[in-house]
């Protein structure tokens, strides 16, 4: 089984596939040999991943040149190849089986359990795993109000972010008396660094379908529509695939499986803008127009698209749906914590080893997340905050790592669940920089209808941005928290309302930084160009000329064997001859001679 | 009809209402910016927000865009709100500081001091002229494009639009761009003396003794003396 998640494909998946089926032919197998491409598996950090079932032996980052061999090894002798298999950090050993991998080994899949099982192009393989079967339950036993009850009692809160109960949501827009209703499945994944949805999209797209049918059996609608953006070629492509076949097998479409029912999906594709995420803006693209929020209420579960009661609700929330109701509510509510029931689905980035999507219960610590299956932190190097939920989260810094996930406790450390996207972050990284990261997001995907959002994030953007160059006044923190506080309070839709977190939160965790960068002038993680300065320490240097080979503006001075020199007037403070110091051609790490000095101006 | 409690009164509005309508007819004063009658609610200035709710779970919403609910309960002028209006302004005079308008608001609110980098931009994005194009003139000459900090509004493709009948409506409700200060220090000042300063000349206009002859004649006297 070939990953074919987009992570995956980008390391070159598919010609890994090309290259098994010729070297399998070759070897005369393919009679015994079946080659799946799959959705994603989640470990992207390791890609091209391949999966030798049944003995589930996990294969990672392969070339197309180690094919021949491992086929030959493998498939024809029988013999695992130890050299592709996965060997955790600092261990020695290799792991070959992908369910004794930590970073497997404690996620809980729900939403995701036919990822790397089946190929999300053909139908036939979702439904020999389940599939379907919810939908079949909920059209032929289960009355509209029956399935509401069901996901009302499972405790399912939309996956989108704000945690809305899925059941309270449906049941609202079952109420309304309109001539048709609409359901929409929300695929505009926006975050930098969240890419649960695309992964759904990509490796079980039926799943999506099937819970819009038993959603759409729920609320009484006709008619459904999955927005997905732009960006997303590949899920749509998917998807399209999921939606022609599942009409052909009646799964879709006049009278499913006999009992009557219509229902019908279109794909809708985004233009490009983070905003459309928000779901009154989603209408308004939908429908044609400008994706610009509206004020809430009516709330679209009341007049919607085109004006009529529309229930949207996040990829992963549709996907969790024919779960809930194929296994029942009892089942889904004994997951989780109080408030938060079920599994959430994480992308782990930033500085972390085991980059990927991972499924844990709710209420696991971010502890658990980072350390357990995420690996820890590369190069040793000491863990400092995760930023969650995207743009409109916040930061939590490492002295709350045993802050269990879920939507209440997040929120009341000034951060939210969001999408779900966990950037985490070694003591490398400047929280004034990050914070000036998130606002020119922001700034530039805030749609401009609200003063407070277009003038506020532009305006917060500026004093943040004028700090990290040095430039930081006295009561700068002062005028950063009141606008912050007036964009948080006076902005129409969730976007404004939660633009001001990543400074929030910064602000209260990190407050000795800003104050570093305002009053003394320096950025203790050495990120803010303006802060720092390079130089060479002489007594450590070997003159190996490294770094002046590794410097783009020449501003390094020096000759082999002697000490060189950096020339501040040339240095734009790319940080390329640090990196070249670093490690010396005989792989053992050697100190750095080059070091960040902070600038006294 | 609909009954629920604004600023401590039991008010009754009709279905369809807006907060914003309510609170003027029990006038209640609301400032606003973006609003106008005959044109449909956009609610981007925020200068309108009122207080829904009670506790902690209260927010801020824009009166004139939120529908009359049974069983609200409003607040028109709590700390928050000023706070958040106060900051609007702030805003909106570090974008637009020659606009007479929203030094009014200003000099009203008591905004002295604008923190951020001037922009004379001139534009504050209320909508209103892209509005006013479309729905009273039926035009549809000018709209909004792009989004976010880079937001502007503009003809479609920025070329001389053909649906443009040059009728000026645009102009005539710009907040922004009609009607400046006039004052000494136009250029540098949040001036607002006219505000503050009680007129002298109610009773006959006197060229020698107006004190606003250099700068051009205010026309209030003239109005008094029909």
């Amino acid at each position: 089984m070939v990953c074919a998640g987009t992570g995956c494909v980008s390391c070159g998946s598919f010609k890994i596939k090309e290259a098994l089926e010729k070297e399998v032919r070759k070897q005369n197998l393919q009679d015994e040999v079946l080659i799946i491409a799959t959705g994603c598996n989640g470990f992207c950090e390791r890609g091209p991943i391949l999966l030798v079932q049944p003995e589930g032996v996990f294969y990672q980052q392969l070339k197309v040149e180690d094919i021949p061999f491992l086929v030959e090894e493998h498939l024809l002798k029988g013999r695992p190849v130890k050299k592709f298999m996965y060997i955790p950090p600092k261990e020695k050993n290799p792991i070959p089986k992908m369910k004794d991998i930590e970073f497997f080994k404690h996620q809980r899949l729900i939403v995701l359990r036919n990822r790397g099982r089946i190929d999300p192009e053909k139908i036939e393989e979702y439904i020999g795993f389940d599939g379907y079967e919810a939908m079949a339950k909920a059209l032929a036993e289960m009355t509209p109000e029956q399935i509401i009850a069901e996901i009302s009692a499972s405790g399912l809160r939309g996956r989108g972010g704000a945690g809305f109960p899925t059941g309270k949501k449906w049941e609202a827009c079952r109420k309304e008396k309109a001539t048709s209703k609409y359901l929409i499945c929300n695929g505009d994944e926006g975050d930098p660094g969240a890419f649960m949805d695309r992964s759904i999209l990509e490796a079980d797209p039926q799943a999506i379908l099937e819970g819009m049918v038993i959603g759409a059996k729920a609320i009484g609608a006709e008619k459904g529509f999955i927005y997905i953006r732009n960006e997303y070629p590949l899920a749509r492509q998917r998807v399209d695939i999921a939606i022609r076949q599942a009409r052909e097998y009646g799964l879709l479409g006049k009278n499913i499986l006999g009992t009557g029912f219509d229902f019908d999906v279109e794909i809708v594709q985004g233009a490009g803008a983070f905003v459309s995420g928000e779901e009154t803006a989603l209408i308004a693209s939908v429908e044609g127009r400008i994706g610009t929020p509206r004020q809430r209420p009516p709330y679209p579960a009341q007049k919607g698209l085109w004006g009529k009661p529309t229930v949207i609700n996040n990829v992963e929330t549709w996907a969790t749906v024919p779960n809930i109701i194929r296994r029942g509510a009892h089942w889904f509510a004994g997951l989780g914590t109080k408030t938060s029931k079920g599994t959430k689905i994480f992308s782990l980035v930033g500085k972390i080893n085991n980059t990927g999507l991972v499924e844990v219960p709710m209420g696991t610590t971010i502890q658990d997340i980072v350390f357990r299956i995420g690996g820890g932190i590369p190069q040793n190097r000491k863990f400092k905050a995760v930023q969650i939920g995207g743009p409109s989260g916040g930061c939590i810094p490492a002295k709350l790592m045993d802050l269990p996930v879920d939507y209440e406790s997040l929120t009341e450390a000034g951060a939210m669940m969001g999408s779900g996207g966990l950037i985490v972050m070694d003591d490398k990284t400047c929280m004034v920089d990050l914070a000036k990261y998130f606002l020119n997001f922001l700034r530039d995907e805030s749609c401009g209808k609200c003063v407070s959002c277009r003038e506020g994030t532009q305006r917060m953007w500026e004093i943040v941005k004028r700090i990290t160059e040095g430039k930081g006044r006295k009561g700068d923190m002062e005028l950063l928290e009141e606008l912050a506080i007036a964009c948080k309070d006076a902005s129409m839709c969730g976007l404004g309302q939660t633009a001001a977190n990543p400074v929030l939160s910064t602000l209260r965790y990190f407050r000795k930084e800003f104050e570093a960068h305002i009053f003394e002038k320096r950025c203790p993680a050495g990120v803010c160009v303006n802060l720092i300065r390079y130089h060479v320490l002489p007594e450590k240097c070997t003159g190996c000329l490294a770094c002046k080979r590794g410097c783009p503006t020449d501003a390094i001075r020096g000759v082999l064997k002697g000490v060189h020199i950096i020339d501040q007037t040339k240095c734009i403070k790319c940080g390329a001859c640090l990196e070249a110091c670093r490690f010396e051609a005989v792989e053992t790490q050697r100190d750095e001679a080059i070091v960040i000095v902070e600038e006294t101006r | 009809m609909i009954t629920f409690k604004m600023n401590g009164l039991d008010v009754s509005a009709e279905e369809g209402s807006t907060l914003l309508d309510v609170a003027r007819f029990y006038g209640l004063e609301i400032p606003t910016l973006c609003f106008m009658e005959g044109l449909t609610p956009w609610g981007g200035c925020r200068l309108c927000v009122v207080e829904i709710g009670e506790g902690p779970r209260a927010k801020l919403f824009s009166s004139c865009t939120y529908p009359a609910m049974e069983g609200l309960v409003v607040r028109t002028d709590t700390k928050r709100v000023i706070k958040a209006r106060r900051m609007m302004i702030e805003l909106m005079l570090s974008t637009a500081p020659y606009s007479k308008k929203i030094q009014d608001l200003a000099s009203k609110f008591g905004v002295t001091q604008q923190r951020f980098e001037p922009r004379n931009e001139e534009c504050v994005h209320c909508g209103l002229c892209v509005r006013m194009c479309d729905e009273q003139m039926d035009a549809r000459a000018i709209g909004f494009q792009n989004r976010g900090y880079k937001r502007k509004i503009a003809t479609p493709f920025d070329v001389k639009s053909e649906e443009c009948r040059l009728c000026g409506a645009c102009m005539y409700v710009c907040p922004a761009c009609s009607l400046r200060c006039q004052g000494p220090n136009a250029d540098t000042d949040i001036c607002n003396a006219c505000l503050q300063v009680e007129p002298t000349c109610l009773d006959v206009y006197d060229e020698l003794n107006c004190w606003m002859y250099d700068a051009g004649r205010c026309g209030t006297c003239v109005q008094e003396k029909k």
